[in-house]
This record gives structure tokens, C-alpha cells and sequence, in this order.
């Protein structure tokens, strides 16, 4: 059976099913106006006792994970709209406490869970755990009982309440499989938060599950096996070993900060392609955003996006940022890339032709929505602008004039925007990099790009399967080329990064360093062995590489070297 | 009584804990203290109310405050919406 991943991990184990009873009706009328206020009043001090309950629970919270939903709990409790809702029922039509309380939190459990929003979505799941205790503490009937757990325990529930996954024992706990729920269940977050693998939104199918079968489950794929084969136990055996290495790695690296033995920062940055990414870069210990491709944005849709629907793009990436910086490529589309509704005419090589910063250029009112939207967006986080195919200084003066015209027309609208956004190219041209001194006068920061630099300076298709042996980041031409670029920034002052897969190739990173280079952009899930390289080496010994390495006259020789000094 | 326009500084928007906060700072005063959005305006003293309104980062919010002690309440979720939100 299958459900969804929401806390990565592989355990076997044996199930323990955790069944609850629901509250029941019991369609008793109120008959007089003293019984109306017995019910109210025990109400009240149902509601108290749970207030108690929580705020207990509160105090002895070993992790401050799931406090913060506890503590909202506390407030659902006392909400003065529940209070009126129950006081009504029991009122108005008369109903007793019990009764008048499952009416209540059923009707706000159905309001959250038919919200279309998945956060709030999960917020039914305080409602109907408030409402649980409430009915505990109103009615000694009813009770919800949690064992302790043998060894290697996997939980098999409809759904885990906030309070359930705090109080719960779950030292022998080692995965969690639910019917309900999805990634921002209560479940799923603590799970997550203490690195225990858990699948979600499983449905009726768990119901063939009894206590003590043997579960494979994997909390990356969503995965669930009742009584595996000996080969999937194998074979996820492997799979567990190799998670758990690498969780350790990123966990043993995730706090600390990037710098050399010798004292040397460098900054680790992500390449991403839309606001979902963020967690992620996060997660793995990325310090912002080095590339943000606006390319998804252009593709999969039948006209160019409007300039409000970019701005909402760029701004939810700019508060997810956690203030780090995030830098915003502009259109780079033509060469591979095509669009539907954009008629580009067939090339010849069309990654020589009408592409990137030159479709921009000569398309204004496409070039403006996008800078407008950017500038907007700036108000709200700290974002760069990057242009793509730099290939003279004229293409970088149209285009600076560009931003300065979007930024007098946000001007005259009144809207606000970063005045001193910096704007930066991205080298991927020869001649870019060749005139790198001259280009660094004009931008505040370059951004190497290493894939159409190694195929325009080797006049190689990374595409033609044929000749893809000639494709090597580690030809001496090109490394010299990306060595003189950063030599040159660092000449003039202004930052220098790579955003290319060199960029996450431990096997270039000491290199680079050497040549100067202190800002890595790649995506998030390589920054972990990337820093693990890092944090192990010096910069006085990427120096020595880097010396080494350039007097060196062929990739393989190269290779061999990089690969014999970071065993 | 007093009414301010704040946009909504925290990309999850007005999600539990800020709602929890909100209340707890609303419990502080007398005056009675409403968001508006939309055709909506809850008051602050209800959690849930809060949450059902869906306020989503970016999004732009009104605030009413009214009763005796305005001017403090005003300027508490004045600086709760400019700087304390984005943190929480």
C-alpha cells in the first residue's frame, strides 16, 4: 500500500495498532432551566480541568517542538466562540454538555478540513483534540488509552492528535504510519523533528494491518509493506544504511559554519526554481539562494505570465527567504528551452541564437514585467538581479538602463522596492570571461556559470552523446578561463560565485577555493558533502592544489590529482 | 477609535503561533481589537476565529481598535505586524 512520504527514513518493525473511541451522542433533552445550568457549569469546569491538563503537559515537554501547538491549544480551549456555540446548544436546544460539545467541534473540524488549504486543513486536528479532551474531562466514559511500546514499534493510527505525539512514549517508537493526515500533520512534524520515518494519508487499507505483523515502511516514497519478502528487507536494509549515513553527516554538519581548518569563510548557496525549494535549502544548510531560474514560471502555460503574477512569485520566494539573500535570474529562455506561446523560429544552433539576455533586449515590454515584478518583490526580502549570455558591455548597459526605467516607473506608481538592489551578470560567454576586468566595473557581482562556459569554450554540444567525452570542466583552457574571471572580481571588489554542477563537485571545491573562489551555489541536496569538504581542508592547501593543478596539461592528469588529494 | 492597513510580513501568513500571540497580546487590554479582511472582521479574543480567516503572507490586513485604552493596544499590534510577526 502506498500513502505519503512526510518524514524520510526506512524501519521495520512490528505494528502496534492505537485504536480510539469516538465520543457518542447520547440525545438527551434538557427539561428544565436548573439542568441547563448544571451542564453549563460542568462545561466550564470540563474546559478548566483541560486547560490544566495542557498547560501540565506544557511544563514537562522535554523539546520545544509541538510546544508552540500546545500553547495553541490552550487558547482554542478558552475561545470564547466554542464557550458561545456549546452554551447555545445547550441553551437554545437543549442539549446536554456532551452532546452540544461533539455538535461544535464537529461542525469547526468539517469548516478546517473543507478550507482547500492544507495547513488549516491539519489545524482540524486541534479542534477535534481539544474537543477530545474536553468530552474526556466532561464524561469518565470515555477514554483514550496509549500503552507503552516494545521495541521496534511502529505505530498504526487513523490519526495522532498534537497531544498524543508529545505525550507518547516514543522511545521505542520507530516509524509511524497513519490513515489521515498529510505533510503538515501533527504527526508528520514531530516525526520529523525527531528523525523518526513516517508515512501519512495511507486511507481504509491500513485497516488490514493487525497488532505485531511486520511492517517495512519507507517515509521518503510513502512506501508500506505488510510482511515484506526477505529480499525487500534486504534490499531496504542497504537503503537504511545509506540514509542513515548521510542524515548523520547533514545533521553533524547542518549548525556549523562553513569555514576552512585555517579560517577561511565560504558561503554556500542553493540553485532553486520555485518558493517550495526553500525548506530544502534550509534543511541542508544553505546561507540563501545563488540562482533562482525563472524558467518554471515561463513554462507549462499557453501565454507569458502578467507582471502581478510574477511579483506574487517572487515576493513568496522573498518571505520564505528568512531574510537570506536570494538572487533572481531574468528569462533565460531560447536554446533549450523553448515556450508554446512564444513563437521562437527553428535555429540552426540555436544555442548561438536568439536566447536569454538578447530575446530580453530585444523584447522590452517582456524584459519590464519581469524587472517590475522583481523590483517589487525586493520591498519584501533581500533579492539580486542576474543576467543571463553576457556577452559585451553594451548588453550590460541596455540592461542596467532596463532596471533603472522599471525602477522610475515603480517610482511613479508609488510602489516600493529595494533602491540598491544589486545587480550582477552571470559569466558563461568567453568573451565575458575574457573581459571579466572590464564587465567588473559595471555590475556588483558575477556568477560563473559553468555549463555553457565549458561547451562554448570547448565548442562542444553537451547534448551530442558522440563527443561528450570531450566536454570536461578540468580542460586546463577552461580552468584558466574561470581562474582569471574570479582573479579579476576579486580584483575590483565585488562578489564572485558559481552556479554551475562544478560548483557541487567535491572534487573541484578545494580548487576553487584556491583560485579564490568563496561563494557555491548548487543544489541544496549536494551542499551537505560539499561543506563536509570544506570544513576539512584549508584554504592554505587549496592554494598549493590550485598551483599544482595549473601546471598540469591535461584533464586526466588533472583528475587523477584532484581525486589522490581529497581521499 | 483606531484603524491601521498592515501587510502581512510572514510568508505562512497568520498561522497558529501568530494567532496564539495575538491573542494573548489582545487579552492584555480592555479595548476590543478586530482584524478585517475582506467582508470579514473577527476579534481578536478567539483563536479560531482568527485561523478561519486564512490570512496568507502578503496579504493586507485592517486593524480596529476601540475602548478605553486604544492608544496602547494600537501601538502593541503596531509593532507586533511591523516587527514581531516576521520572528514568530
Amino acid at each position: 500500500m502506498n500513502g505519503i512520504g512526510v518524514s524520510p527514513g526506512i524501519s521495520i518493525g512490528k505494528a502496534c495498532i492505537i485504536q480510539k473511541n469516538k465520543g457518542a451522542l447520547t440525545g438527551i433533552l434538557l427539561e428544565n432551566e436548573d439542568s441547563i445550568e448544571q451542564e453549563m457549569e460542568k462545561y466550564k469546569h470540563a474546559v478548566g480541568i483541560s486547560i490544566e491538563e495542557v498547560k501540565a503537559i506544557i511544563s514537562q515537554a522535554e523539546s520545544m517542538e509541538g510546544v508552540e501547538i500546545l500553547e495553541a491549544q490552550v487558547e482554542m480551549l478558552s475561545d470564547p466562540q466554542i464557550e458561545s456555540d456549546v452554551f447555545t446548544k445547550i441553551r437554545v436546544d437543549k442539549k446536554n454538555a456532551n452532546d452540544a460539545l461533539i455538535e461544535v467541534v464537529h461542525t469547526l473540524v468539517q469548516l478546517f478540513l473543507n478550507m482547500n488549504d492544507e495547513y488549516l486543513s491539519a489545524r482540524a486536528a486541534d479542534v477535534q483534540d481539544i474537543g477530545n479532551r474536553i468530552l474526556n474531562n466532561l464524561n469518565t466514559s470515555y477514554k483514550a488509552t496509549l500503552q507503552p511500546f516494545e521495541a521496534n514499534t511502529i505505530i498504526i493510527a487513523e490519526d495522532l492528535t498534537p497531544s498524543d505525539t508529545i505525550t507518547l512514549d516514543i522511545k521505542n517508537v520507530i516509524g509511524f504510519v497513519t490513515q489521515a493526515g498529510g505533510k503538515t500533520s501533527h504527526a508528520a512534524i514531530i516525526a520529523k523533528s525527531r528523525g523518526i520515518p513516517a508515512v501519512a494519508g495511507c486511507g481504509i487499507a491500513l485497516n488490514d494491518i493487525k497488532d505485531n505483523d511486520v511492517i517495512l515502511m519507507d517515509g521518503q516514497t510513502g512506501l508500506v509493506l505488510l510482511h515484506p519478502s526477505q529480499h525487500s528487507i534486504d534490499e531496504y536494509g542497504k537503503k537504511r544504511a545509506a540514509f542513515i549515513e548521510k542524515a548523520n553527516l547533514l545533521k553533524a554538519l547542518k549548525d556549523i559554519p562553513t569555514v576552512t581548518t585555517d579560517g577561511s569563510e565560504i558561503k554556500l548557496l542553493a540553485n532553486i526554481s520555485g518558493a517550495d525549494d526553500m525548506e530544502y535549502v534550509f534543511e541542508n544548510g544553505g546561507e540563501g539562494v545563488g540562482l533562482l531560474r525563472t524558467e518554471l514560471l515561463f513554462m507549462g502555460r499557453d501565454s507569458f505570465p502578467t507582471e502581478d503574477e510574477q511579483f506574487e512569485f517572487y515576493r513568496n520566494i522573498a518571505l520564505r527567504s528568512k531574510s537570506k539573500p536570494v538572487t533572481i535570474r531574468t528569462i533565460d529562455i531560447g536554446g533549450d528551452k523553448q515556450l508554446p506561446y512564444f513563437g521562437l523560429p527553428v535555429e540552426q544552433n540555436p544555442f548561438l541564437g536568439y536566447r536569454a539576455i538578447r530575446i530580453c533586449l530585444d523584447r522590452k515590454d517582456i524584459f519590464s514585467a519581469q524587472l517590475k515584478a522583481i523590483l517589487r518583490a525586493s520591498a519584501f526580502g533581500k533579492l539580486k538581479i542576474m543576467f543571463p549570455m553576457i556577452s559585451n558591455i553594451q548588453e550590460v548597459r541596455a540592461a542596467k538602463e532596463a532596471v533603472a526605467s522599471a525602477k522610475a516607473s515603480l517610482r511613479t506608481q508609488g510602489l516600493a522596492f529595494d533602491e540598491h538592489i544589486p545587480v550582477g551578470i552571470m559569466i558563461e560567454v568567453p568573451s565575458a570571461a575574457i573581459t571579466s576586468d572590464l564587465l567588473a566595473r559595471e555590475v556588483d557581482f558575477f556568477s560563473i556559470g559553468t555549463n555553457d562556459l565549458i561547451q562554448y569554450t570547448l565548442a562542444v554540444d553537451r547534448m551530442n552523446e558522440k563527443i561528450k567525452e570531450l566536454y570536461d570542466p578540468f580542460n586546463p583552457g577552461v580552468l584558466r578561463l574561470i581562474k582569471y574571471v574570479i582573479e579579476q572580481a576579486n580584483l575590483a571588489g565585488i562578489p564572485v560565485s558559481m552556479c554551475g554542477e562544478m560548483a557541487s563537485d567535491p572534487a573541484a571545491t578545494l580548487l576553487l577555493i584556491g583560485m579564490g573562489l568563496d561563494e557555491f551555489s548548487m543544489n541544496p541536496g549536494s551542499i551537505p558533502l560539499v561543506k563536509n569538504t570544506i570544513v576539512h581542508s584549508s584554504r592554505s592547501k587549496a592554494v598549493i592544489v590550485c598551483t599544482h593543478v595549473m601546471e598540469l596539461d591535461n584533464a586526466q592528469q588533472i583528475t587523477a590529482y584532484l581525486q589522490e588529494v581529497n581521499k | 477609535m483606531i484603524s491601521k492597513d498592515y501587510v502581512i510580513m510572514a510568508p505562512e501568513g497568520i498561522h497558529a503561533r501568530p494567532a496564539t500571540a495575538l491573542v494573548r497580546l489582545s487579552k492584555q487590554f480592555q479595548s476590543a481589537i478586530y482584524l478585517k479582511r475582506g467582508d470579514t472582521t473577527v476579534r481578536l479574543n478567539s483563536l479560531l476565529n482568527i485561523l478561519a480567516m486564512n490570512a496568507k503572507g502578503g496579504e493586507t490586513l485592517s486593524v480596529l481598535v476601540e475602548g478605553p485604552d486604544e492608544d496602547s493596544a494600537a501601538s502593541a499590534v503596531d509593532l507586533f505586524f511591523t516587527e514581531q510577526l516576521k520572528d514568530l
